[in-house]
């Protein structure tokens, strides 16, 4: 007997196993999945990002941000990442699909040599700073190990008695008089972008905790999640 | 990774599956012209690719990254390579159907399916949300643990047997392994506590705790086959590689298994040891087992042996001490990183600055390993000018592939 078409089909139907398990079947369960109303605000959540930030997320994705910054909080009491304060959901479950819906490509990451940015735009809300923690990491966080990304600026000379432009990053203290560093579209397209990120909404699957325990996070940004309409998850 | 990936691993894979799906099939390789010109497409494919990346066209996907107009080409390419593969495995005059045969048939099989379902529903009609992140580890799991797997482990289950001069020692057990790593290995690789339902991460993990099954196999079947042989070692310059390999598939398959645990990816997940275990496989495990290979199979192509063989061995000390130095660093550093990242008290910075020690002495590893790889070059540009061929400013990846094509 010729085994070669059995020894084929067998093949065939192991591997199709494993396609039809996690590439069918979750497109079965979440391909679909539309906006959802948020427990916090009652609006539709996510909403989409706008022009700016969305073109900051090709420049995000065109300079390999994502190898080394990651964007999902795991769990609070798993592992650090809610204790470090980048999770912004007074929740068990910090990141969901949803707040991916509207990203392509989604870039979760796989690896942290910076910090998790899923809700960076929460933690730093003043666009200059992150301008100039692009242009010269140390200058924000003395120890950092993140590479400048001066070419998404421009050094102009000033002329004698001139002013910097309204636009230039205040780096007087970082050393250089009689200089502007001025940033770029892409500089400002990705600061938007940064800006744009966080992930605090409360949903059906981010059920709020129904301890009454004082918050161990003081500086969490929505501040509604102890009222009481919100401490049971809606069917 | 790119370039290791798809510019020498995998082509390096297909021309050794290549040769070895000639021999076991005793027949001439089928349809040569059209593998020739797959080898320059795909080179052409992985160049264009790499250049987008530089560019800033990548894809953003992990190991997906060279945008359209390089992966159009990479696939293309693989398609006419796996046509004359499968017409040389169909033209086999030796009916006997081998281990290594089976895993060559998968392979060939199944990169096209998950190449082509990762393009179509990531970069063309990408799917939503975290889905895309399912996906892509999907696709990066079922190429490193079932497609290099199937080719270095059918590589070392042909090799190992005609080196030692004595049967493989169970056939019947590595077509167990062929079984259990198709079945166990092919579930994604989600890490626990992703963004997806719990149900992902769940069989995932059951998936690659499982393969430890294959893995155990493949070592009890290389230990075997090699028993009191050990010695040949000294001879053959080219088992010491198999050898090498074997043992880095059974400590990365054992380190793959272990970190999708809960427990364990709750500290090590987003660590430098991530990078460490797939570093083990790609090069300890993969790669040096196809060097093994191919200083087996181009002399027997041209004819003639290396000019110096003593470089072989070199090359093997160079690319093993490099592969240890690298990943054993990196390893450790990425506990110790997962440990300080989980006690918040620390601050971020100061844990990533720890590491930097461990980075410095890793990187020293990949320097020994670059050197193994110029030697490498160097060794097949000395044969490749004794045999008088003119070819050598090609790119070498590119010669040796294109050498055991014509064979």
């Amino acid at each position: 007997m010729n085994p070669g078409p059995l020894l084929f089909l067998a093949t065939f139907f192991t591997l199709a196993m494993s396609w039809f398990g996690f590439v069918l079947a979750p497109q079965l369960q979440l391909g679909n999945q539309q906006r959802v109303e948020s427990k916090t605000t009652g609006d539709l959540y996510p909403q989409m990002r706008p022009g700016m930030a969305r073109q900051g997320e090709q420049v995000y994705r065109a300079n390999g941000c994502n190898a080394c910054h990651t964007q999902q909080v795991r769990p609070k009491g798993y592992g650090g990442d809610y204790a470090r304060g980048w999770g912004a959901r007074d929740a068990m479950v910090q990141s969901v699909n949803e707040d991916y819906l509207y990203d392509h490509p989604a870039m979760l990451g796989t690896q942290r040599v910076g910090p998790d940015l899923a809700n960076i735009g929460l933690r730093q809300t003043n666009a200059t700073m992150l301008l100039v923690h692009l242009y010269n990491p140390q200058f924000v966080m003395p120890k950092s190990v993140m590479p400048p990304y001066r070419y998404l600026f421009e050094k102009h000379k000033l002329e004698v008695g001139k002013q910097p432009s309204a636009e230039a990053l205040p780096l007087d203290a970082a050393g250089t008089p009689g200089y502007e560093v001025v940033p770029t579209d892409a500089a400002r397209q990705l600061a938007a972008y940064l800006l744009s990120l966080h992930s605090d909404q409360l949903l059906f699957e981010t059920p709020p905790l129904k301890t009454n325990a004082p918050s161990v996070k003081p500086a969490q940004p929505a501040a509604t999640t102890n009222a009481p309409g919100t401490n049971t998850p809606a069917k | 990774m790119n370039a290791l990936i798809y510019g020498f691993a995998m082509q390096a894979g297909l021309g050794v599956l290549l040769w070895m799906l000639a021999h076991l099939g005793r027949t001439r390789l089928q349809a040569g012209p059209p593998i020739i010109m797959g080898a320059i497409l795909w080179n052409m494919g992985v160049s264009v690719g790499i250049l987008g990346i530089l560019a800033g066209d990548s894809t953003g996907y992990q190991w997906l990254e060279m945008p359209r107009y390089g992966s159009m080409q990479i696939f293309v390419g693989y398609l006419l390579i796996g046509v004359g593969a499968m017409l040389t495995l169909h033209n086999r005059r030796e009916r006997r159907f081998s281990s290594t045969q089976l895993f060559a048939l998968a392979a060939l099989f199944w990169f096209a399916w998950i190449y082509a379902t990762a393009q179509m529903l990531l970069v063309a009609h990408p799917v939503r949300g975290a889905l895309q992140f399912e996906l892509n580890t999907w696709y990066v799991n079922n190429l490193k643990n079932v497609w290099f797997a199937f080719i270095g482990l059918g590589a070392a289950f042909y090799f190992i047997p005609k080196f030692v001069q004595r049967p493989l020692y169970s056939h019947y057990t590595s077509t167990f392994i062929f079984w259990t790593l198709t079945l166990f290995g092919s579930w994604a690789a989600v890490p626990p506590a992703s963004p997806l339902p719990a149900w992902m991460p769940t069989i995932s993990g059951m998936g690659a705790f499982l393969t430890l099954v294959p893995v155990l196999a493949a070592a009890s079947n290389v230990r075997w086959t090699m028993r009191g042989k050990f010695s040949a070692m000294k001879e053959c310059r080219e088992l010491k590689f198999f050898w090498f390999g074997a043992l880095a598939y059974i400590l990365a398959g054992i380190a793959g298994a272990v970190m999708l645990l809960s427990g364990v990816s709750r500290t090590l997940n987003f660590t430098w040891f991530i990078p460490a275990q797939t570093e083990l496989f790609l090069y300890g495990f993969v790669a040096i087992t196809l060097f093994g290979a191919i200083y087996h199979i181009v002399p027997r192509l041209l004819g003639i042996g290396f000019p110096k063989p003593g470089m072989i061995c070199l090359n093997f000390l160079l690319s093993a001490i490099g592969v240890l130095i690298y990943v054993l660093p990196l390893a450790v550093g990425g506990i110790k990183q997962g440990h300080g990242l989980n006690d918040a008290s620390k601050p971020f910075a100061e844990v990533m600055l720890s590491m930097l020690m461990f980075l410095r002495v890793s990187t020293m590893g990949d320097l020994l390993m670059a050197l193994g790889n110029v030697l490498l070059l160097v060794n097949l540009l000395s044969i490749l000018s004794r045999a008088g061929k003119t070819s050598a400013s090609a790119a070498w990846a590119a010669n040796t592939k294109d050498l055991e094509a014509r064979a």
